[in-house]
């Protein structure tokens, strides 16, 4: 079953003047439950824009998203952020938690905007920091984890709300070749065990090579996916 | 929405600093507000206490032609019955008669216009406090023929000292020019030196005999227990005695009724500037906390953060660091206040202006607790309405924008 479809998507930057840019220029795309989808292409290429519009964080120029019979290219701004709530996890290049939270109190947050239980959002956000190996780091703030261990935060954040997808813009790149391997180890397992689907987009070879999709864009068009 | 208000806390302890300024300066805004308006108010309560205690009495009576026209045949119609009326009153504490007449004084250096105050010094104490204010000479205890006790300024004017003769002269009632030597007894020095340099006073007795005023009253002066009960004496006085006019001492002088309401109206004005000052303060400050966590914010909008949420958080943030500041703000300012109105506030410096104008030299600020409240709740208002400028700027964030400006 197919949870996003994009309809000829286009988005131009300064439509008309001379710096116009084509960031996204048609682009047809289906994404099934439970892929494991990374987005790769040179510098520029519109990997951001796309997984931006996906998120509902942006708008296009033209064309539809749809996600689960929803079509959000329809959505107000403030149905926009509660449909995020509810059904997209995001992970962040950077800047991912909310500083003066702890580890666990980030990964409660969300599901508090949610409107879930105390008891219930406790439980959960231990056992979540507990798949992405963090149990013994649930009371501390951000600034005191490494780079590696923010991201692990932020994804086990990103599935607290249950959302039908996970979308990661470069969550590697600012961490080392150990943290690397460590974070997609934990997304492909979470992938592999719970079901869960991933998008992400990356320049990392090491990363493409542990993608089961790749879909490959250069100039806003899709030009390979296998 | 318990952690949201737990998040806004911790946000403004991240950029202490800044916290500290904004702190800071609401609490400089609160002091220096109420200080000024405390000064104020001293001043005007202390001014307000010095004309009555030394020129007004809390209630005078006069014939009713008299008030417009200080007229030596405008005396009291019907003395007797209305002493009788004022000693009759439980709420009279002390009262005295004045025989007044408009003259001329002259000394070898010159001759000036002056109110001749015919007095009964005994009475006169009980109802002003002239004989406390003397600079030298005595009080009506020493000379026996014709004293006078004069104010400093027309004493310099005249060149007389204690003992030195000086001419007064006066039309009496059947308009025959009067003159007779007096001798300067005490020389007074009130806060107001345009007082000093119109009134004598002189004995009562004195003035009658040259005037031919026996048993004549242009003046009583009284006063009740307490400030409180003049306008009901007033009222209750005036039906006892229908033919004389009774003025309570805010009704004699008006203007100082007037400068106590125009203060406040005053009061408020300054403090509105210095809120102003605060609000452009708070709202800029905040900007640049916005401005700074965009990214942080483009995140949580990302993630699913309502706008209510965000403005809340925006706007507690505001209200808590206002909320640290406004108590220390008052404690301070009602400690300065306090001191300073044990102490007093010396501005001879300034003084010689001020003088002039019936204001002494040492104020005493003064504050009512009321006006705490006030102050306190105009501050919280507007740091509140100084919150939504920065918490709006927040909503219009796309998240974005924010996300991708690393
Ligand atoms: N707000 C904007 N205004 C104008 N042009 C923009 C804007 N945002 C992005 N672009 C342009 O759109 C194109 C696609 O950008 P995008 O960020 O999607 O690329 P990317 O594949 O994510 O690149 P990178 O690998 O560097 O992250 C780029 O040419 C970029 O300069
Ligand atoms: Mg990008």
């Amino acid at each position: 079953m197919s949870i996003i479809t994009t309809k000829d998507l286009f988005k131009i930057y300064n439509a008309g003047s001379e710096i116009e840019v084509r960031a996204l220029n048609g682009v047809d795309l289906n994404i099934k439950e439970g892929e494991f989808t990374a987005i790769v292409g040179p510098s520029g290429s519109g990997k951001t824009t796309l997984l931006n519009i996906i998120g509902g964080l942006d708008q296009p120029t033209s064309g539809s998203v749809i996600i689960n019979e929803t079509e959000i290219t329809n959505l107000n701004a403030n149905q926009l952020i509660d449909f995020r709530l509810h059904n997209i996890g995001f992970v962040f290049q950077a800047y991912n938690l909310i500083p003066v939270l702890t580890a666990l109190e980030n990964v409660e947050f969300i599901m508090m905007m949610q409107g879930e239980p105390q008891d219930l959002r406790q439980k959960r956000a231990k056992e979540l920091l507990k798949a992405v190996g963090l149990e013994r780091e649930t009371n501390k703030r951000p600034n005191k984890m490494s780079g590696g261990q923010q991201q692990r935060v932020a994804v086990a954040r990103a599935l607290a709300s249950k959302p039908k997808f996970v979308l990661a813009d470069e969550p590697t790149a600012n961490l080392d070749s150990k943290s690397t391997a460590q974070l997609l180890d934990i997304m492909a397992n979470l992938n592999k065990e719970e079901g869960t689907t991933f998008i992400f987009s990356t320049h990392d070879q090491r990363v493409i090579d542990r993608a089961r999709r790749v879909i490959t864009l250069d100039d806003g068009k899709i030009i390979a996916d296998e | 929405m318990i952690q949201i208000i737990k998040i806004a806390w911790r946000n403004i302890w991240r950029n202490k600093l800044r916290s500290f300024v904004v702190i800071f300066s609401i609490v400089l805004g609160i002091w220096a507000g109420l200080f000024i308006m405390a000064l104020t108010l001293g001043l005007n309560e202390q001014r307000m206490n010095g004309a009555i205690n030394t020129y007004l009495s809390h209630i005078q009576i006069h014939n009713p032609d008299y008030i417009n026209d200080p007229n030596i045949k405008s005396y009291i119609s019907q003395p007797e019955q209305t002493l009788a009326a004022l000693r009759q009153n439980k709420n009279i504490k002390a009262f005295s008669e004045r025989t007044i007449v408009m003259g001329m004084v002259s000394s070898s250096k010159g001759a000036y216009g002056v109110r001749l105050m015919g007095i009964n010094p005994e009475q006169e104490k009980q109802v002003s406090d002239i004989h406390t204010l003397l600079t030298s000479g005595t009080y009506f205890t020493k000379f026996k023929r014709n004293p006078a006790v004069i104010g400093q300024k027309l004493a310099d004017k005249l060149g007389a000292k204690v003992r030195s003769k000086i001419v007064i002269s006066f039309q009496d009632l059947n308009n025959d020019i009067i003159s007779a030597a007096f001798r300067v007894e005490g020389i007074y020095k009130s806060s107001s030196s345009r007082y000093d340099e119109y009134n004598i006073f002189i004995k009562r007795d004195d003035l009658n005999r040259l005037g031919h005023l026996n048993g004549k009253i242009h003046e009583i002066a009284a006063i009740c227990p307490s400030i409180n009960q003049v306008d009901e004496v007033v009222k209750s006085l005036q039906v006892a005695i229908p033919d004389s006019k009774v003025q309570g001492w805010d009704e004699v002088a008006p203007e100082l009724g007037y400068a106590q309401e125009m203060m406040s109206s005053v009061i408020y004005i300054f403090m509105g500037i210095i809120l102003f000052a605060l609000a452009f303060g708070i709202v800029n400050t905040m900007l640049m906390a916005i401005l700074e966590r965009r990214r942080e914010l483009g995140m949580l909008m990302s993630v699913g953060m309502n706008k209510i949420k965000l403005f809340s958080m925006i706007v507690f943030e505001t209200i808590f660091l206002s909320s640290i500041a406004v108590p220390v703000g008052m404690l301070l300012s009602y400690l300065f206040i306090q001191y300073f109105a044990h102490k007093g506030i010396d501005l001879s410096v300034a003084a010689k202006g001020l003088e002039s104008l019936g204001i002494s030299a040492i104020i005493y600020p003064y504050m009512p607790g009321h006006y705490y409240f006030s102050i306190t709740l105009m501050t919280v208002l507007v740091a509140f309405l100084s919150s939504l400028v920065p918490a709006k700027k927040a909503l219009n964030l796309n998240p974005a924008e924010a996300v991708r400006s690393i």
